[in-house]
């Protein structure tokens, strides 16, 4: 079973150093695919400001691209789910389980169609813009609203928000609930107590829920091609591209596996960053 | 505590309002009698859903998703009744680190599972793209999701009772029969339709692996393209989402109310 995951991983890599030449494909082990992502050239492709002097640059660009939307949506989704798993593990007494299933159930339904709905929501002629005519507030329809980064974010955020209440729920139930009534005892306001101890002690599940939402979001392919528009594209739309159109997937694999490692070490770097073996070993 | 509506209740509603609201203009605008998915409503109409019974390419590509989910939902069940025993009954050298490794779809970007399968079907083994393909992966992605429902059951009822069985002279495989497998039924059950949720509403596996034919939504995706396709993809969007949420309800309440009643080793 582990061979079915690891086996595909292996044959990803492997082509990463193969190389197409038309539609032969060169079996010559080489590093030309990954060579050519970070291949210098003297004229910088300027982006938002920002100099890229990389021949090939659009691999780079959409790389960073997909790292700030998927960051910002990782973010927004914190910030919506954290206020709701409190909501749920300490106001929320009768009918728990039923709270849990309403939160959960539009994970399961169909992420096409949730994307898909934002769709009709942002439109140029979609609900919102629909709506504010009908009642007289625009006279012409709103154009930032879709095809572009923010509806991306908006709509991945939205995708994903159920997925992340669960760890920190789990991780707020697990409280202690006289750890809360020594603080309050010893003096603390209701907002010290938030956040010297409530806080600090859901660290772990509202982490789990930031990396459960980072990592797949990075390579999203559906949200940014439904909704993003030419200037809302991400790096998986790259990834496609290579693989089905341009066919030329020796270097998609290249890209796909250059985004799993930037990942890794985003993830690296933000554990190490908030010192996260110190947040677990507190809870043992 | 006295249940008080402050803040926190505020919030919490106008949470779910989030989570639903885009979603459920889909039904709202499919029952529409209208061209474009507007306010304001122009009437009701159940044309929309009389359409899709006319429409072949999509009754086809419906058969298609049904078929490979149900073939899903068993071989991925099947596939993960013997990992999640082993996990949960002995204490295997590394069983902490094949665990996670067993969890890492669901963290890997689905595109590159995808896209490493497609490498691994084409140009490793020759194999031509087909609905099998699309079943092989949506295996892949389901196992997790199966595995951690047989496990968290596996673990909720009492190993004793396993260990009474083979005291009493059963095989291993009549205990696994009739003790292992009754007890874990309610966990069996949400895992078939869990792994049958999954795989009828993937998409981008699908979208990569399939040969000539279409599951729903890669059928559902070519269409989004064309405006006036929309209607009907509402309305095929409406009957997804309705027939999706009551499996997943189903699956939670067998879940739920299996995990005391079925249970001898609780008293």
């Amino acid at each position: 079973m582990i061979a079915m995951l690891a086996l595909p991983i292996a044959a990803l890599v492997v082509l990463s150093f193969w190389t197409q030449s038309g539609f032969e494909l060169d079996r010559t082990p080489t590093l030309e695919n990954y060579a050519q992502l970070v291949r210098l050239t003297d004229e910088p492709t300027v982006w938002f400001g920002i100099p890229f002097y990389f021949s090939y640059p659009v691999p780079a660009i959409l790389m960073i691209k997909s790292v700030v939307m998927s960051l910002s949506a990782t973010v927004a989704v914190i910030a919506l789910a954290y206020p709701m798993a409190y909501f749920l593990a300490f106001r929320v007494h009768k009918h728990k389980a039923l709270w849990i299933i309403l939160i959960t159930i539009p994970f399961w339904t169909s992420y096409l169609l949730r994307v898909f709905a934002w769709k009709i929501v942002l439109g140029f002629n979609g609900a919102i813009n629909s709506g504010l005519k009908a009642i007289g507030i625009i006279d012409q329809p709103l154009e930032f609203l879709l095809y572009n980064p923010g509806a991306v974010v908006i709509t991945l955020a939205h995708s994903w928000v159920a997925f992340a209440i669960l760890p920190i729920y789990v991780s707020l139930e697990k409280i202690d609930r006289s750890l809360l009534e020594a603080a309050s005892d010893l003096g603390d306001s209701k907002l010290k107590r938030f956040l010297r101890i409530t806080l600090p002690l859901s660290a772990p599940g509202t982490v789990a829920a930031a990396l459960l939402v980072f990592i797949p979001t990075v390579g999203d392919y559906v949200t940014p091609t439904l909704v993003g528009g030419p200037g809302g594209t991400m790096i998986g739309n790259l990834v496609q591209e290579l693989f089905l159109k341009q066919n030329n997937a020796p270097l998609g694999a290249a890209v796909a596996i250059t985004m799993m490692l930037i990942i890794a070490v985003i993830v690296a770097i933000f554990l190490w960053a908030i010192g996260y073996r110190r947040i677990r070993a507190r809870r043992a | 505590m006295l249940k008080k509506i402050d803040g926190v209740w505020v919030y919490a509603i106008f949470f779910v309002v989030f989570l639903y609201g885009p979603v459920l203009l889909m039904p709202v605008f499919a029952l529409n009698d209208g061209t474009f998915a507007t306010f304001p409503l122009k009437g009701f109409t159940l044309k929309n859903f009389s359409a899709m019974a006319a429409n072949t390419s999509m009754i086809l590509a419906f058969q298609n998703s049904l078929k490979i989910a149900i073939a899903v939902a068993m071989l991925s069940t099947v596939l993960a009744m013997p990992a999640a025993l082993a996990l949960t009954r002995f204490r295997l050298p590394g069983g902490g680190a094949i665990q996670s490794f067993m969890m890492l779809p669901l963290v890997i970007p689905s595109i590159v599972i995808a896209v490493a399968l497609l490498v691994i079907l084409l140009k490793i083994f020759g194999i031509q793209l087909s609905l099998w393909t699309v079943a092989a992966g949506h295996v892949l992605i389901c196992l997790p999701f199966c595995m951690s429902v047989l496990m968290s059951r596996l673990e909720g009822f009492d190993p004793n009772l396993e260990e009474a069985s083979r005291d009493l002279g059963c095989t291993a495989w009549q205990t696994f029969w009739r003790t292992t497998f009754p007890l874990a039924l309610p966990g069996v059950i949400s895992s078939l339709l869990m792994g049958f949720i999954i795989s009828f509403d993937e998409f981008v596996i699908a979208f990569f692996l399939t040969g000539t034919e279409n599951t729903l939504p890669v059928y559902l995706f070519s269409q989004l393209r064309f405006p006036n396709k929309l209607p009907g993809v509402l309305a095929l969007g409406s009957l997804i989402l309705v027939g999706s949420a009551v499996l997943v309800i189903a699956a939670e309440i067998i879940r739920k109310r299996g995990a005391p009643s079925n249970n001898p080793g609780d008293y």
